[in-house]
């Protein structure tokens, strides 16, 4: 009998910490089989942010840094400035990224720092047990947001791919989603494509992953996936914002 | 004889950074540390070196804890309100067991505080260089010569018992100027089995971190980093002593103010008074022993800062009870007198 499918070597076999219908085990599962199609485990450092994927050194079998909250980047940079050979990723949530992070995030782009950034974007901070998150949508219901969010005091969402996207030093950047089948296929291509951007030393590359939260949603599995849909992408549209590597070729 | 240069405290300082091995700086300007920034724009290039300037402080001590954790040696400078936006990153190290060298070139405070020397972020570097059960080994050179030298120790001793490292300057040690010679040293090389440098598929993956969330696996990683701490106590608390023998009058004083307080026993031992100072050459380990061995023959102790008075606290600590301590320091970037420093050492010889 052949194995036609196993989990990638580059994920441990360890429990995670994620509740149950998380989206964080499916993208987790395919920056794995990216590290195993690169066979980069060897030469790969992950940095591990402050959030539900805190643990995230745990998770992945390269060797793991876990930095401060938001510090990611900077830590990335430390990593690649000391290891310009071997390939440096972080693996942030949405308020690490964009909240606390975001001065490490826009100068880590803005330098070309040649780092992949796998940003999980599901518009709350998951960890703290839901409160609003830089990316919360106008209305919604968080710990911190009780009444909906509202813009004329809590202001709007920050759309970080779009942001990013206006800087020279990025070189890639693709927000994808991992709610059906055909979407996780197109999330993982970005994860490569962002690694091969990094491989061939063209500048910053991230991935954004629009990604769920049923526990602090309030949702079950099913019925967030749909809230993703219906919700989060007419406001974080799917699609490439910036590709360098065609335009140099 | 080895040649000598006239330089910069700060620039004798990176350039001794770089003798050291350090290949790796990351800093954001303030003054008046900027001429190690500076020197190192100019240098690391030349040498195949990492010259970043960051985005802030906290980034500046992030890219470090990123850099040691690959196992290379780092060093970032600032000043003051700098130090204190590094202080979370530094707690991250601290907590994560890396090496790294800070310097902080002191200037008044608090707050935007003044851009004239001081010597007020004493017990921010030996007590309060961020969250949790922690410390970093404080050095406090007081000349150019001294600040090159330290700098080697700072490194290898950073490497060896996996800490953060802190050369407390000031912006007169930083400023002024004075001829330094550079040690015929190597730079000490250390296996890091440790760091995060990719497993080339050879090992088992490593991993770098400070979050423990069972309390009793928390507790043990303090507990065994104090035992290491005790063994940065025995063997690296340093002092210089001059003119203690006889001296009934100690004055304990470290850094800049030290060499005003040198001046100002010279000028009492012409006047026929026993006077003699203790300085301090690390802050943290302090040199308890050298303290409490004066007692045994001195009356009383002076300790001269420039700063309301905070390593006051430590030569109490260290006499326990043994002998009347008095206080005299400038603050707010002011350089004490040898004459003002004289004053009060005729005061107590009275």
């Amino acid at each position: 009998m052949s194995i036609v499918f196993e989990r990638p070597h580059a994920l441990l076999d360890v429990t995670t910490n994620y509740c149950p219908g998380c989206t964080h085990g499916i993208i987790h599962k395919l920056v794995a089989q990216v590290i195993d199609e690169l066979g980069c485990e060897g030469t790969t450092v992950g940095v591990a942010p402050v959030g539900c994927s805190v643990m995230a050194y745990n998770f992945f079998g390269c060797d793991m840094v876990q930095a401060p909250h938001g510090r990611a980047p900077a830590v990335a940079t430390g990593l690649k400035r000391a290891l310009p050979e071997n390939v440096i990723f972080t693996y942030q949530g949405d308020g690490d990224l964009a909240a606390i992070g975001t001065a490490e995030t826009v100068h880590a782009a803005t330098r070309g720092e040649n780092i992949t950034i796998i940003f999980v974007n599901n518009a709350i901070y998951g960890m703290t047990g839901g409160q609003m998150a830089p990316t919360s949508l106008p209305g919604q219901v968080t710990q911190t947001t009780p009444y909906g969010r509202d813009t004329s005091t809590a202001g709007y969402p920050v759309r970080v791919c779009e942001m990013l996207s206006t800087l020279s030093g990025t070189a890639y950047a693709e927000r994808v989603a991992v709610d059906t089948i055909p979407n996780i296929r197109k999330a993982k291509a970005a994860i490569r494509k962002a690694f091969d951007t990094q491989i061939a030393k063209k500048g910053f590359s991230i991935v954004e992953v629009l990604s769920t939260c049923p526990t602090n949603w309030g949702l079950t599995p099913d019925e967030a996936l749909q809230w993703l849909r219906d919700n989060m992408m007419p406001y974080y549209p799917l699609g490439v914002y910036k590709d360098t590597t065609k335009e140099e070729k | 004889m080895a040649e000598r240069f006239l330089m910069k405290g700060n620039e004798a300082l990176a350039e001794a950074a770089i003798m050291a091995g350090c290949r790796h700086y990351f800093g954001y300007p303030i003054t008046p540390q900027t001429e190690i920034a500076a020197y190192m724009a100019k240098r690391m290039p030349k040498i195949g070196g990492t010259f970043l300037q960051a985005e802030s402080e906290i980034a500046a001590i992030n890219m470090v804890l990123g850099a040691a954790s690959a196992g290379v040696r780092v060093l970032t400078s600032s000043s003051s309100p700098g130090i204190s936006l590094k202080t979370e990153g530094l707690s991250y190290i601290a907590g994560s067991d890396l090496p790294c060298v800070i310097i902080d070139v002191q200037r008044g405070g608090p707050g935007l505080g003044g851009i004239q020397p001081s010597q007020a972020d004493y017990w921010q570097a030996t007590r309060a260089l961020g969250h949790g059960d922690y410390f970093a080994i404080v050095y406090a050179p007081n000349s150019v010569q001294e600040m090159v030298n330290v700098v080697f120790d700072a490194f290898d001793n950073a490497d060896t018992y996996r800490v953060p490292v802190m050369i407390l300057s000031d912006g007169m040690l930083g400023q002024m100027m004075e001829p330094v010679s550079f040690p015929e040293r190597e730079a000490k090389v250390l296996d890091k089995p440790w760091a995060a440098c990719g497993h080339k598929n050879e090992r088992k993956h490593n991993i770098i971190n400070s979050l423990y969330l069972q309390p009793q696996e928390l507790e043990k990683t303090v507990v065994d980093r104090f035992k290491r701490y005790e063994i940065i106590k025995e063997k690296l608390a340093s002092a210089e002593n001059y003119l203690t023998e006889d001296a009934d009058i100690v004055v304990v004083a470290y850094g800049a103010s030290s060499r005003i307080v040198k001046s100002a026993v010279n000028a009492a031992r012409a006047k026929g008074i026993k006077a003699g100072m203790i300085r301090p050459i690390t802050l943290w380990p302090f040199p308890v022993n050298a303290i409490a061995d004066a007692a045994k023959t001195a009356k009383r102790f002076l300790c001269v800062e420039m700063s309301m008075g905070q390593m006051i606290d430590d030569v109490r600590l260290a006499l326990n009870g043994a002998a009347p301590v008095d206080f005299f320091g400038r603050t707010g970037g002011i350089i004490p007198s040898p004459a003002e420093v004289l004053e009060q050492i005729e005061k107590l010889a009275e």
